[in-house]
């Protein structure tokens, strides 16, 4: 009896251990971070078609892009790479690449003409050394203004267009008092968030690439600077006391309520929406703001795929990389995600009233605008988020700030 | 004598693997990160020596300082306000109250809780527009304010109110245990000498209790050192950087902000200033043992 229990577990763990063996099998281990609902089915998009070309998605979902990056990253620089891993549109795998670490996707987006179909903005970001190393899969903008649109019917005021259209609008919300004007969650990066839409809307491009990009300190403290922080602590006026540490869904939850008037947040807000039953351009409304000059903040998230040895394991990244990237999948997966999709050529007719406005500003140039983290490296980002959440949070100057944002800047050279 | 070098080998046989975890893991991974500190590793570790550049960073940083000035006020208050107040509820039990175990497992029951869920649970009870504010005002009570955790300068006294919340009945455990190892003739003794109760306590229980507050209070400083999950699950260090902490400002630089050079300077600076704490307290333990 225990020889045969012996022997069965023998030939159970032989074929366990044969599997990977075959050599012309494909099997993708993916690591990323999608584990909600939507998110959850979107990914699955990728897993199917990765599955109807012949492959095996193997599925390591991490729950939080920190832990689900730190995972992939430790395990690629310990020598044991999953075949794929999620990271953000941006400057996340910069020591990868420098460290030889990632296989490069040239061949497949030279084949597939990505440079010809997305933005410049993205490309860029995924390119090194003028080489592409990321396969980048989707557009969140991050600057939106959401809106409820019987709340601002109620004060006889239009969609704005500009900054100084909302604060009048805010202006006549607050005056009635019936509802907090602009719903808010208190967390350093929305609060950095916000603040970038304020940048971008009130300083232009130009500033938003000098600072960010270019890392100029004596643009921190321009007069036009200086201008962006005090119409960003202006937006103080308008929120709330219970604010401080509240989650980014509860705050577009009281846009739905109709409890809140408005609320700057990225497209995933959009889910949201859509959990609740509300209809884009029917009950809330979408818009970003700008001073004329452009600027729709393009983030996203990209697939990388490290260097392996195994040919076996290239076939499957290289399969991969074409597969994320069809036009059939890149739409099925953008209907899931709530995001856009990354390329231009694509029929747009499933998307809803909001993604449409995406994909018209995302193929507009002169709105294309690269997102913080496609700009600057983390350490950079993170400094700025605790000088811009000091002085949203304490009596800080308007001075003070811009001089603590110049420091920041200069300490990056 | 064959017996004893016998047992000596197995002795140091079944201590080795502790002694190579202790080497490998703690001295080995102390020492690498003190040498990480001095180089200027972003998101993957390198050996690029910069000195001290990465320190002069850390101590010209706003929330590093304000890490520092907050886990000071959190330290102080929180071994103080633990240490009193479990001592009190110990006092209260000790007075042959009805249902004691009922009442010694609800105070001890917070205690049962991770910091996450604690953090939680205060985070909602102080909020203004949900928790305790709200209710007073839902009373009648308008004019009732309660948003401490909304405003930046007494943020960090919210966490001092959960972490007091959560230890105190630990600390009252510990405590209750060493009155009860009080002898019942001093008691008998102070009454003959008709001294009232608070007078016992004070000059003659509390000095008898020594090591029970020893070791609730190293107890205590541990839990101080390591703050980390009641900032996240409370405030995420907010409002602004009001109640930031070192371990939090470690974790971020590691992980999020994938500046390793700075986050290990930050636990470096941790290192060295416990050991500053805790080493004379040592020598003077290993001091009083020798004149023994």
């Amino acid at each position: 009896m225990k020889r045969t229990l012996f022997a069965s577990v023998a030939i159970v763990a032989a074929a366990c251990v044969s599997v990977p063996v075959s050599a012309e099998e494909m099997k993708a281990e993916v690591i990323h971070w999608w584990t909600s609902g939507g998110e959850a089915a979107a990914v699955r998009v990728f897993a199917d078609q990765f599955t109807k070309a012949g492959g095996t998605w193997i599925d390591s979902a991490v729950a939080g892009a920190a832990n689900a990056r730190n995972a992939a990253i430790s395990r690629t620089v310990a020598g044991n790479p999953p075949t794929a891993m999620q990271l953000n549109t941006g400057k996340q795998f910069d020591e990868l690449v420098e460290g030889g670490l990632l296989a490069d996707v040239d061949a497949v987006a030279t084949e597939g003409n990505w440079k010809g179909v997305m933005p410049a903005a993205i490309t860029a970001a995924a390119t090194r050394n003028g080489k592409m190393y990321a396969v980048p899969i989707n557009i969140h903008g991050q600057n939106w203004l959401w809106y409820n649109k019987a709340v601002l019917a109620s004060v006889g005021a239009d969609e704005p267009k500009t900054w100084n259209d909302a604060i009048t609008i805010l202006d006549k919300l607050k005056a009635e008092g019936k509802v907090i004007p602009l719903a808010f969650s208190g967390q350093k990066n929305w609060e950095q968030n916000l603040f970038n839409s304020v940048l971008i809307g009130v300083g232009g491009a130009q500033m938003w690439t000098g600072i960010l990009g270019k890392r100029d300190a004596s643009l921190a403290r321009s007069a036009e600077f200086k201008a962006v922080a005090v119409t960003y602590k202006k937006l103080k006026d308008y929120v709330d006391a219970g604010a401080p540490g509240r989650n980014w869904n509860d705050a577009t939850n009281l846009v739905i309520q109709g409890k809140a008037g408005m609320q700057i947040m990225g497209d995933w807000a959009k889910g949201e929406f859509i959990a609740a039953g509300k209809i884009a351009d029917k009950d809330y409304g979408c818009t970003v703001l700008s001073n004329g000059s452009g600027g729709y903040v393009m983030g996203g998230d990209v697939f990388v795929f490290p260097k392996a040895k195994d040919p076996s394991v290239t076939k499957a990244q290289m399969t991969l990389a074409r597969l994320m990237l069809t036009p059939e999948t890149q739409i099925q997966f953008a209907l899931k995600k709530g995001s856009i999709p990354v390329r231009s050529d694509v029929d747009t007719s499933a998307l809803d009233a909001c993604a449409q406005k995406g994909m018209r500003y995302v193929a507009d140039k002169a709105q294309q605008m690269p997102s913080g983290d496609m700009l600057a490296p983390p350490a950079m980002i993170g400094a700025l988020q605790d000088a811009i959440s000091q002085y949203w949070n304490t009596n800080m100057s308007a001075d003070e700030f811009s001089a603590k944002v110049a420091a920041v800047l200069k300490s990056q050279e | 004598m064959r017996l004893s070098l016998n047992s000596r080998i197995s002795a140091i046989t079944a201590l080795l693997p502790a002694l190579l975890v202790m080497l490998v893991v703690y001295i080995g991974a102390t020492g690498w990160t003190v040498w990480m500190s001095l180089t200027n590793s972003r998101m993957l570790p390198n050996n690029n020596f910069v000195g001290l550049r990465q320190y002069e960073m850390l101590f010209g940083n706003d929330r590093w300082i304000t890490s520092v000035h907050n886990i000071v006020i959190y330290g102080v208050l929180f071994v103080s306000l633990a240490l009193s107040i479990g001592f009190l509820l110990a006092v209260a039990i000790d007075q042959r109250v009805r249902a004691e175990d009922t009442i010694r497992s609800i105070y001890l029951y917070p205690y049962s809780m991770s910091f996450v869920v604690t953090g939680l649970v205060w985070q909602w009870l102080l909020n203004p527009t949900l928790g305790i504010q709200h209710v007073l005002r839902s009373w009648g009570f308008e004019g009732a304010t309660f948003d401490w955790i909304v405003r930046p300068e007494t943020a960090i006294y919210c966490l001092v109110i959960a972490g007091v919340w959560q230890a105190s009945g630990l600390v009252m455990a510990i405590m209750l245990a060493g009155l009860r190892g009080v002898d019942e003739e001093i008691w008998k003794a102070t009454r003959v000498d008709g001294l009232p109760k608070w007078r016992v306590y004070v000059s003659i229980i509390i000095p008898m209790m020594g090591a029970s507050f020893a070791t609730a209070a190293v107890l205590l400083s541990t839990g101080v050192v390591r703050l980390y999950d009641l900032s996240v699950a409370m405030t995420n260090g907010g409002p602004g950087i009001a109640s930031e902490v070192p371990a939090k400002f470690v974790m971020d630089h590691l992980f999020e902000r994938a500046n390793i050079g700075l986050a290990t300077a930050a636990a470096t600076t941790m290192l060295i200033t416990v050991i500053a704490v805790v080493a004379p307290y040592f020598y003077w333990r290993t001091r009083k043992g020798e004149m023994r």
